[in-house]
């Protein structure tokens, strides 16, 4: 009622719909964290994070120095072994984490705003503009995610900001069409034509009563866009385009110590197993989190089982 | 009055082309025209926009003779219409120079190189496929049994997996530190095919399809759950059909369609995977190719193996879509 009342007093201030809309949203959330899957990807996603985030400071020996012989096995001082050059495995994956973490967050977030506020623009403002939008939509989705990274990695040198900004843009055109297709339903709503005929101007009504309302979609989409930003990020240091060799990092280190696998596999499955126990984790939470979304736990027999199915093909 | 409608339709559907050669033709011009767009974003990012690509492959060591030699290899110094107009021309005549890493022909390197790669995405899709309609098919048919559910939480799990991961495990379990039965390298002696050396190809096509069977399977597993639990399929079981015959005549090619999208677009999403799975494996595809060539700044090789991905993405696109409309019964009679 409260919320009524303050859309017809302040129509550019936004409707009850955000506040609503918010509240629809964290309950999403705190139900997704509380089914069996979503426990689950939550307990794996914060262990992951710790070890990344609190590994550099209890990390026993610097990630860089050389403390054993080259892929010797583990002993007293050093629980994993020693890498290719003798470096102590396990301060290198303690120290080797979290710029994984924080490339792939920037790399989702931006792809996710990109997306969102090019798929918004399509569908609510139509016309040339949509054509445009969609038009280099088809354009961008031509090239897998990898490629478009290793192209610009090409030019420009395997630099990190590029890599963040180059698997952001890869996402923004899934994200899209995603947000495409709800906001053209969404703007058809009466509480959008009611706002559209007090006279706002568009760009607000897109970012105060179409975006607030396209909050769980977003979420669902946000989710699976961090997986595969974690997935392309660690594959594309694993290829030797992100941190250049004496840095730590969970991704190089594999391919560094693969040669050794015979010797000491520790340098390899300690760095592996943290990578698919994050993505496992982020997965499985959002997947947690898109079911509850959709109402996938209790949907009625009418609807079809096929909209369950948010993933169809990898990345 | 309806007889009469009917009759309208009819007459009007056979001036028009089929509904299907129409979206053929509607949908090759929209791929043509991407892919053209493609090729320009790919040229101008590789060849035109940052300064001059020579510099970006003599790096910081340039000398401005070396630099100005490799200009005139590379035609930088003509009009960047001119030189994108004799790039497109080489490409579609598969005259494009040579590499800048070895001399060698561009098309020739990476005509070879495909080959190896068409062979692995092929096999990839093959079993991949049938391994996921398999056990799509099976689930549904045990729909919330214990096997039902190990296998959706097992797909839940492997579709998180990045295909490094999936491959550096198969490497530690079946050619290094668990047993050592299949090769851990598929380097293949120059001038051999992949098709020579299965063993070699074993561990590259199962990294593949472990990635995409979890996608294949969940997209099998609900359309057949659906198309089992349809009136069609209750009807032929009250006829007293065998249960054999309910399942392949009745419910399997109403399933079939949806999941057909859905490998498509795995086979799609298989154009970026074999990028890190052969280069795990030095298998001498396309991917590895692109991988070394962005290492040495082989910027011909680079341009080629990017268009060709591309390509490869628009028409597989266009052909799933063409395919999932013929395989479903309900839409051969299109609008």
């Amino acid at each position: 009622m409260a919320g009524l009342g303050t859309a017809i007093q302040h129509p550019a201030a936004g409707s009850g719909i955000a506040r609503l809309r918010r509240r629809e949203w964290l309950s999403v959330l705190s139900r997704a964290v509380r089914t069996r899957r979503g426990t689950v990807g939550v307990v794996l996603m914060a262990f992951v994070v710790a070890v990344a985030v609190v590994g550099p400071f209890v990390a026993p020996v610097s990630p860089t120095d050389f403390v054993t012989g080259p892929f010797s096995g583990p002993a007293s001082g050093t629980p994993f072994g020693g890498d290719a050059l003798g470096r102590d495995v396990l301060s290198r994956v303690l120290a080797g984490g979290w710029l994984l973490l924080l490339m792939a967050a920037a790399a989702t977030l931006f792809g996710v705003v990109v997306g969102a506020a090019a798929g918004i623009s399509a569908a609510y403002l139509r016309g040339w503009a949509d054509a445009l939008i969609m038009r280099t939509v088809d354009v961008v989705l031509a090239f897998p995610s990898l490629v478009f990274a290793l192209l610009l990695v090409s030019i420009i040198g395997p630099k990190l900001w590029l890599i963040v900004l180059a698997v952001g843009f890869s996402h923004a055109p899934q994200v899209a069409r995603v947000l495409r297709a709800s906001t053209l339903d969404i703007s058809e709503r009466d509480f959008v034509k009611a706002v559209e005929l007090q006279g706002v101007k568009p760009r607000l009504i897109m970012a105060r009563e179409i975006l607030p309302s396209l909050i769980t979609p977003l979420t669902v989409e946000t989710g699976l866009r961090l997986t595969y930003s974690i997935i392309i990020v660690a594959g594309l240091s694993f290829l030797g385009f992100g941190q250049p060799p004496p840095a730590p990092n969970w991704g190089l280190m594999i391919n560094e110590n693969r040669i050794g696998l015979q010797l000491n596999p520790w340098g390899v499955v300690v760095p592996a197993a943290l990578i698919a126990l994050l993505t496992i984790g982020t997965n499985t939470f959002s997947d947690a989190v898109a079911r509850v979304a959709l109402g996938v736990e209790r949907r009625a027999e009418k609807d079809s089982p096929l909209e369950d199915h948010v993933l169809v093909a990898p990345r | 009055m309806v007889l009469i409608n009917v009759k309208a339709t009819a007459t009007a559907r056979s001036r028009r082309p089929h509904p299907i050669r129409r979206l053929v033709v509607r949908r090759l011009g929209a791929g043509v025209i991407t892919l053209a767009i493609v090729s320009i974003v790919v040229f101008a990012a590789t060849q035109i926009l940052p300064g001059n690509a020579a510099y970006a492959v003599l790096g910081h060591n340039a000398t401005p003779a070396r630099l100005h030699a490799l200009e005139l290899q590379l035609g930088l110094n003509r009009s960047a219409v001119a030189q994108y107009a004799a790039w497109i021309g080489g490409l579609l005549t598969g005259r494009m120079g040579s590499s800048l890493a070895n001399g060698q022909p561009v098309w020739t390197l990476v005509a070879l190189r495909l080959v190896n790669s068409a062979v692995l995405v092929a096999l990839s899709g093959l079993f991949g496929a049938l391994i996921g309609v398999l056990l799509g098919a099976i689930a549904a048919l045990r729909k919330d049994s214990a096997f039902d559910h190990a296998l959706s939480v097992a797909a839940l799990t492997v579709t998180a997996l990045p295909e490094f991961v999936v491959a550096i495990s198969l490497v530690i379990l079946f050619a290094t530190v668990v047993v050592q039965i299949l090769p851990a390298v598929s380097l293949l002696p120059p001038g051999t095919w992949a098709w020579q050396q299965p063993n070699l190809l074993v561990l590259p096509v199962a990294t593949l399809v472990i990635v995409v069977v979890p996608y294949i399977f969940r997209m099998m597993r609900a359309a057949m759950i659906e198309a089992l639990e349809s009136d069609y399929v209750e009807m032929a079981r009250l006829k007293g059909l065998p249960v054999w015959r309910v399942l392949l005549v009745h419910a399997l090619p109403n399933a079939v369609p949806p999941t057909i999208q859905v490998i498509g677009l795995n086979l799609l999403y298989l154009a970026g995977g074999i990028v890190v799975v052969e280069y795990v494996f030095d298998f001498p595809g396309i991917g590895q190719g692109l991988v070394s060539a962005v290492s040495n700044r082989d910027i011909p090789v680079i341009q080629l193996i990017v268009v060709i991905l591309a390509a490869f993405y628009v028409f597989m696109n266009i052909l799933t879509d063409v395919v999932a409309l013929l395989a479903t019964p309900r839409r051969r009679i299109a609008r």
